[in-house]
């Protein structure tokens, strides 16, 4: 199976000179980086070169990674039942940079990229109904940006005097629990509490 | 009618838009649809999802490989298993763990009770939203019996938590094997009363015969998975096509629809049941000749044996380890997927070689096929919309996450 997974990848190389930036193998799946504005050239080439046919879309995901300058990966994953193989496509996009959207070459698009809009907050160019997805009508933030809070910021209470629901504030009778599982002596980037000394040696 | 009748203001026509749901008993859980309506034809339909949006996503995040597998019961609540057995397979796969064979029996046998536990559930349901009131007590009497199997094996009879990393939590109870086997013929039967009940009837097959017809090429356009393409005849079943587990010894056929409308789907979910029931058979088969051996790879993985504990001070530290800092799986991404009853139902994993996963994405078979629901729904009658949403099988703990 990876035999073939390299021919495709070295396919695309030839072929799309200026999109593909690196292709890798691991754990018997295809990852191809790709450039940003070439998805759509890319997604279209998979789908309708006969020796690929990655004619079913997958999954449209995105990852927070917030210490790079492109902070976000877009990641796509393609299959091909005719030839029985999976691809998966990665661009990087910056926070204030729109990416193109691929709902005219695969239309179930639509859903995967409002859903990465919604979590991410990333735009789509070209996308027909962009809005939100998953979350709440009027909700503030992507939740699944890392710098947004497990808890969230609103809760919602039925009102008994007002009748109807309202949002409030997060009010936690407890702090949310984050364990740290780091240990001291295994690279802990920070001082244990009571172990001040250990800075002076 | 003629044309001239539009013109006049007195009858001036107006479309309806109108909301169907959130409380709907046909919406199948909570899906709120704003329907455009031109008489009783469809014109637009925008489902809003996300009623039962619990965050799983994010929440997996903070919490450890293991204490996450419980959050995959709660996807699809009607074949809990299946979920579990994506995610444990995406580990695996990282990790690079052999599970070992009884193990991979009984995850093929539990698979297989997901899979009638779910077209049980869609195909009786299904026959509910267009009229019928007996199949869905026929079908939840076999439900009942198949919940309680899950209970003998793990302790519960939903949310099971029972496939782990590296293989199941326990073994089965040899009478827990004999019972599912003396289960089996007497099904077949339930399976014929519900035909009878069904293939032929009148009424069931004037709602559901050529309504919402998806072509091959359509079925790909809008990544459909599992019955959604086998009923428009494209023969294409993970289980076979890309086998996981030992699927590859199993001898089972796959049905195929023929003009990709609901009755179609509705066929290939009955005969996909009692192709499972040959799976089943097999694997209490299988499982009886290998008696007695692992069904847990007991490695970093899996926790110590009992016994082991009360005399050994590592396995005692591994124990402790496990269940409160988890283990750590290597850095790097991958993408596991089951054939899930539904359709393909796969994880997405990125772990940064911590023990909680960097980012775990959570495919559903039910989202494409939902957002498809516009595209099909067009053209068709209102009383179809709901024919329409029981055969796409969609059920919103897995699409709303």
């Amino acid at each position: 199976m990876s035999e073939a997974l390299a021919e495709i990848a070295v396919l695309m190389e030839a072929r799309l000179p200026e999109a593909v930036i690196s292709h890798e193998i691991a754990v018997g799946e295809l990852t191809v980086m790709v450039a940003l504005d070439k998805i759509p050239d890319a997604v279209k080439f998979l789908r309708d070169d006969p020796s690929c046919q990655f004619t079913t879309m997958i999954d449209i995901t995105g990852v927070d990674w917030p210490a790079r300058e492109q902070r976000f990966d877009l990641v796509y994953h393609f299959l091909s039942m005719r030839q029985n193989l999976r691809i998966r496509l990665k661009a990087r996009v910056r926070e204030d940079e729109i990416a193109p959207s691929i709902t005219d070459i695969h239309p179930c698009a639509d859903w995967f990229e409002r859903e990465v809009f919604d979590m991410y907050g990333v735009l789509f160019s070209g996308h027909p109904d962009l809005r939100r997805i998953l979350t709440d009508y009027g909700f503030r933030g992507h939740p699944l940006r890392k710098d947004f809070p497990t808890t969230g910021y609103v809760e919602v209470r039925y009102d008994e005097e007002a009748k109807r629901v309202v949002y409030e504030p997060v009010k936690l009778t407890q702090d949310y629990r984050q364990f740290d599982f780091m240990s001291p002596w295994e690279g802990a980037e920070y001082i244990l509490p009571g172990d001040q000394k250990a800075e002076a040696k | 009618m003629d044309g001239t009748d539009f013109q006049t203001p007195e009858q001036r026509i107006r479309n309806f838009n109108i909301n169907f749901g959130p409380q709907h008993p046909a919406a199948h859980g909570v899906l709120r649809m704003v329907l455009e309506l031109d008489g009783e034809v469809v014109d637009r339909v925008d489902p809003h999802i996300g009623l039962l949006h619990r965050g799983t996503e994010k929440l997996m995040e903070s919490r450890t490989y293991l204490q996450n597998l419980p959050y995959f019961d709660r996807l699809d609540y009607v074949a809990p298993m299946n979920q579990e057995h994506a995610w444990c397979l995406a580990i695996e796969k990282l990790v690079g763990v052999e599970v070992p064979r009884r193990a991979q029996l009984i995850r093929v046998l539990f698979c297989e009770i997901g899979r009638i536990l779910n077209h049980l559930l869609n195909v009786t349901t299904q026959a509910m939203d267009v009229g019928a009131l007996t199949p869905p007590l026929w079908g939840f009497e076999e439900r009942e019996q198949l919940m309680v199997f899950y209970e003998r094996a793990c302790g519960a009879r939903l949310h099971a938590a029972y496939f782990r990393p590296g293989g199941v939590h326990q073994d089965l109870t040899p009478e827990l094997c004999e019972d599912i086997l003396a289960w089996c013929d007497p099904f077949l039967g339930v399976c014929d009363d519900l035909e009878g009940l069904l293939t032929d009837n009148r009424i069931f097959k004037q709602r559901n015969v050529d309504i919402a017809v998806v072509t091959k090429e359509e079925a790909q356009a809008w990544g459909f998975s599992g019955v959604m393409v086998r009923g428009s005849g494209l023969a294409w079943d993970l289980r076979r096509a890309q086998p996981y587990e030992c699927y590859d010894e199993m001898d089972f056929q796959i049905p195929l629809g023929k003009n990709g409308d609901c009755y179609d789907r509705y066929l290939c979910r009955m005969e996909e049941m009692r192709e499972s029931v040959k799976i089943i058979k097999q694997c209490i088969e299988k499982l009886d000749e290998c008696k007695g051996e692992p069904v847990i790879h007991r490695g970093k993985l899996a926790p110590p044996k009992r016994a082991e504990m009360k005399t050994s001070m590592e396995a005692l530290i591994h124990h402790f380890k496990l269940y409160t800092e988890g283990f750590h799986v290597p850095a790097g991404e991958v993408y596991a997927a089951v054939e899930a009853p539904k359709g393909e139902f796969g994880v997405y994993l990125v772990a940064d070689g911590t023990n909680k996963p960097y980012r775990a994405k959570l495919r559903a078979p039910g989202f494409p096929h939902l957002a498809a629901m516009d595209h099909i729904c067009r053209g068709h009658q209102l009383a179809d919309v709901s024919a329409i949403l029981g055969s796409l099988d969609v059920v919103f703990g897995e699409i709303d996450r």
